[in-house]
C-alpha cells in the first residue's frame, strides 16, 4: 500500500502547529522592524492577518458540526456577531467620557437617541471579565436553547440549515432597530482602547494578532481533542447512520447539542477577537449571506479535516481582499463560481487535492479510503 | 409477575398500528421466552418490520401492551432508553458506520456509559480492547480490525452489525433479515452464529429465506395482515392450508 504523507496523519498536525507558531511570531517581529527595512511588514497588514485568523477560527467552529456531526448551520454568523457585540459593548463602555457628547455613562448613540439611563442589559459591560463571560455565554446559551428545540424535534438536514438561516435573519432585523439599544444600523464603533491599550497603536494590533493566532491554535487543539475522542467517532457515526446510534443507546440529541454549543462558543470567541481589530460591529454581520460564506470557506478547504477550513477561510478571504480591491464587481461571481466548482470538482476541498491527483495519476481502480486511515 | 423466570422476556398483547387507515398491525399478540430463538415469517406487508418498530420505540402503537422483562412498558420509552434496557436491533438494510473501522464500530457499540462527557473522556482498557478483538474473531472478521466498514462486503456488514448487538450485551436481539443478500456459505455461517446464541440470548429473527429458517429449527410464527396466522415448528406451519394460501403457495 503506497503511503502518501498526509497532513492529517497523527504526526502531521504537530508540524502544522509549528508552522502556526512561526507565523504567530513572524508577523509581529517583521512589523516591528523599522519602516525603512526591506523586510518591514506594513502596519495595515497586521489587523488584516488578525482578521483572517478570526475567520479561520470561525470556519473551524463550523467544521466541527458540519464536517463531523453533519449539521450544516447556515447561521453561524449570528454566534460570531453576538460574541462581537459582547466585546463591542465593553469597548463602548471603555470610551467613557471621551465620546463626542462627553457623557461618562451613556455611549454616544444613546445620548443621540435622548436616552436617560443605561439599559439593564448594558450593566456590567464596563468590566472586561464580565464582557468576556458574555462572549462565551450568550452564543453558548442561544445555541443550547435553539439546538435543544431543533434536535429534540429531530429537525435535520436542509430543514435545520433553513431554520438557522431564519435565526440569523431574525437577529439581523432585530439589531437594525434603534430601540434594541445596540446602536441600530450603525452598530458600535469609535472604540478607543482595550484594557487600557490604545487600539490604534501598532503594538496593540500586534498583540491582538498574537491573541487571535494563539486562540486559533487552542481552538484547533480543542476540536482535535473532541474529534479524536470516542465522542468524535460518535459524531461521525451519527452523521452517517443516526438511527443506528439511537438504537445503540446513545442520545443523538445530546451529542449534537454538545457539538453545536461548543461550536457556537468558538464562533463567539472569534467574533470577540475580530471586533477590536476591525474597529466596528454592526448588524451586517448577521446578514444571511455572511453565514453562507462561512460554509463556502469550509467547503473550499475541505470539510471534516479541521485544517482544511482554516486554509479555506484564509484563501477565500485573501482572494476577497485582493479582488474587492482590484475588480470589486467580480467578487460575488467568483465566490459563487468557486462554490459550484468546489462542490462539483473538489468534494474534499483543497486539502483533498493531493490525494485526488494521486489517484488520477496512478489510475488505480478504486483506491480504498482505508489506505488513508491506516496508521504507519 | 414477580417470578422473572416465569414471565416471557417479550410480551405483546393486542397491539394495533395503523398508518392512514392501513392496519399495519391488527391486534397482534406474541410471547417470546427467555433464551428462545424465534423466527417470524410472513409476506411483504405482513407487519414484520412494524412489529420491530413498535418493540424498539420507533413507532408508537395505537392500542395494546408491549412489555419487556415483565415490567418495562416499551410504549412509553424512546429508542435510546429501550436500547439501554437491553433490546438490540439489526436493520433490514445493514446499518453500520461506514466511515469508521470495524474496531471503531464495535468500540462505539460496546456496553459502556452512554453520557456525552463520559464518551468524550472514554479510553479503552486492555481487557476491553481484548473483548473487542474476541468479538471480531467471533463474527469472522479477524484481520479486518482496521478496515473501514464501508469497504466490507454485504455479508460482512451484516455480521458486523450482529457483532455490535452482541458486544452491546443486549438480552433481546431483533434481527431483521440477517441473511438477505448473502451467499450460501455466508448464510450457513450466519445460521451457526445465530444458533450459538441459544440459551445466552433471546433472539427474534425476521426472515424471508425458508432454508435459513429451516436450518435454525426454531419455533416459527407466521404473520399475515398484521396478526398471527400460524405458530409452531417449520413443518407444522408449512402444512397449514392458510399459510400455504397466503405465503408459501405463491
Amino acid at each position: 500500500m503506497p503511503r502518501t504523507p498526509s497532513l492529517l496523519a497523527p504526526r502531521g498536525w504537530t508540524w502544522l502547529l509549528a508552522v502556526g507558531a512561526a507565523l504567530t511570531v513572524a508577523v509581529p517581529v517583521l512589523n516591528a522592524l523599522p519602516s525603512g527595512s526591506a523586510l518591514h511588514l506594513p502596519d495595515y497588514l497586521v489587523p488584516l492577518f488578525g482578521k483572517y485568523a478570526c475567520y479561520a477560527l470561525l470556519a473551524l467552529a463550523l467544521d466541527l458540526i458540519w464536517g463531523y456531526a453533519g449539521i450544516l448551520s447556515l447561521g453561524h454568523g449570528a454566534f460570531f456577531a453576538l460574541g462581537g457585540y459582547a466585546m463591542g459593548m465593553y469597548l463602548m463602555r471603555e470610551i467613557g467620557a471621551r465620546g463626542v457628547y462627553r457623557n461618562p455613562l451613556l455611549p454616544d448613540f444613546m445620548v443621540f437617541l435622548n436616552w436617560k439611563a443605561l439599559p439593564w442589559y448594558w450593566w456590567g459591560f464596563d468590566h472586561f471579565a464580565f464582557a468576556a463571560l458574555m462572549v462565551v455565554l450568550v452564543p453558548g446559551l442561544l445555541a443550547l436553547v435553539f439546538g435543544w428545540f431543533a434536535f429534540r424535534s429531530r429537525v435535520t438536514g436542509v430543514y435545520l440549515s433553513i431554520i438557522t438561516q431564519a435565526m440569523t435573519y431574525a437577529l439581523w432585523l432585530a439589531f437594525f432597530r434603534n430601540d434594541m439599544g445596540f446602536g441600530g444600523n450603525n452598530g458600535l464603533t469609535d472604540f478607543k482602547d482595550l484594557l487600557g491599550f490604545d487600539l490604534h497603536a501598532a503594538s496593540t494590533r500586534r498583540g491582538l494578532y498574537v491573541a487571535s493566532m494563539v486562540t486559533l491554535g487552542l481552538g484547533y487543539l480543542a476540536c482535535r481533542l473532541i474529534t479524536g475522542s470516542k465522542l468524535g467517532r460518535l459524531l461521525l457515526a451519527l452523521r452517517d447512520a443516526e438511527s443506528r446510534v439511537r438504537f445503540l443507546g446513545y442520545s443523538v440529541d445530546h451529542a449534537k447539542l454538545f457539538a453545536f454549543t461548543v461550536s457556537a462558543i468558538i464562533a463567539g470567541i472569534a467574533g470577540a477577537l475580530y471586533v477590536p481589530q476591525v474597529g466596528i460591529i454592526n448588524p451586517s454581520e448577521f446578514s444571511p449571506g455572511n453565514s453562507i460564506e462561512i460554509a463556502i470557506w469550509v467547503a473550499v478547504g475541505g470539510r471534516g479535516t479541521l485544517l482544511g477550513p482554516i486554509l479555506g477561510a484564509v484563501l477565500v478571504n485573501f482572494a476577497k481582499t485582493w479582488l474587492t480591491g482590484s475588480i470589486p464587481e467580480a467578487w460575488l461571481f467568483v465566490l459563487g463560481g468557486l462554490f459550484i466548482f468546489v462542490t462539483l470538482a473538489l468534494p474534499k476541498g483543497v486539502l483533498g487535492l493531493p490525494s485526488m491527483l494521486g489517484t488520477v495519476l496512478r489510475r488505480r481502480p478504486a483506491a480504498p479510503l482505508a489506505g488513508e486511515e491506516r496508521a504507519p | 409477575m414477580t417470578d422473572t423466570a416465569q414471565t416471557p422476556l417479550l410480551y405483546l398483547d393486542g397491539v394495533s398500528v395503523s398508518f392512514d387507515g392501513f392496519k399495519a398491525l391488527n391486534d397482534l399478540s406474541l410471547l417470546v421466552d427467555r433464551g428462545e430463538i424465534r423466527s417470524v415469517i410472513g409476506p411483504n406487508g405482513a407487519g414484520k418490520t412494524t412489529m420491530m418498530d413498535v418493540i424498539t420505540g420507533k413507532t408508537r402503537p395505537d392500542t395494546g401492551t408491549v412489555l419487556f422483562d415483565g415490567s418495562h412498558d416499551l410504549t412509553r420509552l424512546d429508542e435510546a432508553s429501550i436500547a439501554n434496557l437491553g433490546i438490540g436491533r439489526k436493520f433490514q438494510k445493514p446499518t453500520v458506520f461506514e466511515n469508521l473501522t470495524v474496531f471503531q464500530n464495535l468500540e462505539l457499540a460496546r456496553k459502556s456509559p452512554r453520557g456525552i462527557l463520559r464518551t468524550l473522556g472514554a479510553r479503552l482498557a486492555g481487557a476491553e480492547r481484548d473483548g473487542i478483538e474476541d468479538m471480531i474473531r467471533r463474527i469472522g472478521l479477524a484481520g479486518r480490525e482496521r478496515t473501514i466498514a464501508g469497504a466490507l462486503s454485504h455479508g460482512q456488514k451484516q455480521w458486523l452489525e450482529i457483532g455490535m448487538l452482541l458486544i452491546q450485551d443486549q438480552r433481546l436481539l431483533l434481527l431483521d433479515e440477517p441473511v438477505a443478500g448473502m451467499t450460501d456459505r455466508e448464510t450457513e455461517a450466519t445460521a451457526a452464529l445465530v444458533l450459538s446464541l441459544k440459551g445466552s440470548h433471546t433472539v427474534v429473527v425476521v426472515e424471508h429465506d425458508m432454508e435459513f429458517v429451516r436450518s435454525l429449527a426454531t419455533r416459527v410464527t407466521v404473520l399475515h395482515e398484521g396478526a398471527v396466522l400460524a405458530d409452531g415448528s417449520i413443518d407444522h406451519v408449512q402444512s397449514q392450508p392458510a399459510v400455504i394460501d397466503v405465503y408459501l403457495g405463491r
